[in-house]
């Protein structure tokens, strides 16, 4: 460790090596912690269970996501200020950095490995670069819509993911609609657009096999589903029963869909505007269970084994967690972990659940069996914990 | 979900005429406030307000505003939209001090 950097706050936080010498090893048993407060994220290992190297300088990361390089060497990290930046993990530093836009959402990497995708807010669209060094290829600007001050501005996209048949699958907040974007030839992207699909479409997933592309709709019951398999029928409402004749509660933070929880063939959803877990049927989509739970849901996360559910939730509940047991549909444990519980991440095969807890600056591992805490890693206003074995994983 | 707005403006009226707002509120409970808005606030307008899902809470935008009208905009929120009404965690006093720090423009 060179002492200088020992003058930097965020080394209280750390303890690892200094950027300079590059690892030899491999990649899979290794992930990313977003610091969401200093715009730097911890390269951690995920056997250790400890910090490998501090990454600083990425921005705006108050609402940030990623994605990795199928050679799991490189993380892309979103920020919302429009930020995307390359990180070299094996090495601990930023390869490239570009900021692409006034505020962005996410992101998504295609098929083969060479285009990231970006979904932006402000001003609305995508984008799409060289996964290699981040030069733009395409720049697909988002549907017009007239705001609140009768001001034109392009419809937000949220819900971006990629698909297979080098596609990127988005959805369109203002406008309620969803495109699908093939990238085949990267210098003529084709375009399906499908409109009303629903109001305001808040985020969206794609299941594990790449199939089915649905979502969440904010401004009317009911999720939007299009078959990936079928892309000339355009999408249909589904659950569009549930929350009809309820009052819809207030929502302090909007449900993530990412990271589909499948079990068997049943999957589990935020419900929203409504404290509970919808279970689904996945072949004909139909509402076959409901679990009460202890708030708004914002991530809802099978284990790999698909045995048990764990759901993190909304402020002002965001210091719990609970499990559900898929097979009993029971909420089998809830646990206290300090306010600003914001995420979790499974071990590749699940033994092991990493969870953020911000206000009190550390990640949480548990063991998924016992359900008890083993390990505390100090990390500075921790959010989203991205393992590297999203690599070859589609949708993440 | 109804709007209930009129009511609101005549609470809201009330309180602040009678001149206990702001004056009653603590330093600790100020960087409460403060905490709400940089991580709670901020998870759909962004940590530093400029803009996530909801618009961008910075001055320029609230220059027309009068601060009654930001304050019941906090309080009850905005129906049909994911603004949620913050009635059950902000006093009409605290909704009204944070509501004059956005108007004045404030980087959480
Ligand atoms: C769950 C998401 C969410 C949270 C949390 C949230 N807001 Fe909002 N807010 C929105 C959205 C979306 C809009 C825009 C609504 C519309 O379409 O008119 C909005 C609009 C507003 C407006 C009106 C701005 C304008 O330009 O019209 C104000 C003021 C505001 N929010 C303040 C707050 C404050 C203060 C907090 C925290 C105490 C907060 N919001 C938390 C989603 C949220």
């Amino acid at each position: 460790m060179k002492p200088l950097l020992g003058l930097t706050a965020g080394l209280l936080f750390f303890c690892g090596h200094a950027a300079a010498d590059c690892l030899t090893r491999g990649t899979g048993d290794m992930g990313i912690v977003i610091e969401r407060a200093a715009g730097s994220l911890q390269v951690v290992d995920t056997t250790a269970h400890k910090a490998l190297f501090r990454v600083e300088g990425l921005g705006d990361l108050s609402h940030a996501s990623a994605v990795y390089s199928r050679d799991g060497r490189y993380a892309y990290i979103f920020g919302r200020d429009g930020g995307v930046t390359k990180v070299d993990i094996l090495c601990g530093k930023i390869v490239t950095r570009v900021v692409q836009a006034g505020n962005s959402i996410g992101g998504a990497i295609s098929q083969d490995g060479q285009l990231i995708a970006v979904s932006n807010y402000e001003p609305g669209g995508v984008k799409i670069f060289s996964a290699q060094d981040l030069s733009l290829i395409a720049d697909i600007p988002a549907t017009g819509i007239i705001d609140r001050d009768g001001k034109q501005k392009g419809s937000k996209t949220v819900g971006l993911v990629d698909a297979p048949g080098q596609r990127f699958a988005v959805s369109l907040y203002d406008s309620g609609e969803a495109w699908v974007i093939e990238m085949k030839n990267p210098t003529a992207p084709k375009i399906q657009r499908y409109t009303q699909i629903g109001a305001l479409p808040y985020d969206a997933l794609v299941t594990p096999d790449g199939r089915y592309y649905i979502s969440g709709l904010f401004g009317q019951d009911g999720l939007s589903l299009l078959d990936l398999w079928h892309p000339e029928t355009p999408p249909r409402i589904i659950l569009q029963g549930y929350g009809r004749g309820e009052q819809m509660l207030p929502v302090y933070k909007m449900p993530h869909l990412e990271g589909w929880a499948m079990a068997g063939n049943r999957a589990f959803l935020p419900a929203v505007g409504h404290h509970e877990v919808l279970v689904v049927r996945q072949d004909d989509w139909v509402e076959t269970g409901r679990v009460k739970v202890h708030g708004q849901p914002v991530f809802v996360m099978a284990r790999p084994d698909g045995r048990q559910v764990w759901v993190n939730f909304a402020f002002p509940d965001n210091d719990t967690i609970q499990v559900i047991d898929t097979e009993s549909l029971v909420v089998v444990k809830t646990l206290k972990t300090g306010k600003g519980a914001l995420h979790m991440e499974f071990s590749p095969r699940g033994e092991e659940v990493w969870i953020s807890v911000r206000d009190k600056d550390e990640v949480q591992v548990y063991d998924t069996d016992s359900m008890e805490l083993m390990y505390k890693l100090p990390v500075d206003k921790p959010s989203g914990i991205f393992f590297t074995s999203r690599a070859h994983k589609t949708g993440l | 979900m109804k709007r209930k707005a009129p009511t609101a403006t005549l609470i809201l009226a009330i309180t602040v005429m009678s001149g206990t707002v702001s004056a009653e509120i603590s330093p600790v409970r100020q960087a409460e406030i403060i905490h709400l808005l940089r991580h709670d606030c901020g998870s759909c307008h962004g940590m530093r307000l400029e803009g996530g899902l909801g618009p961008a809470l910075v001055a320029k935008r609230f220059t027309d505003w009068n601060i009654d009208q930001l304050a019941l905009t906090i309080l009850y929120g905005r129906p049909g939209t994911p603004m949620p009404p913050w009635r059950p965690f902000l006093t009409d006093g605290e909704a009204y001090w944070l509501a004059t720090r956005l108007k004045e423009g404030i980087q959480p």
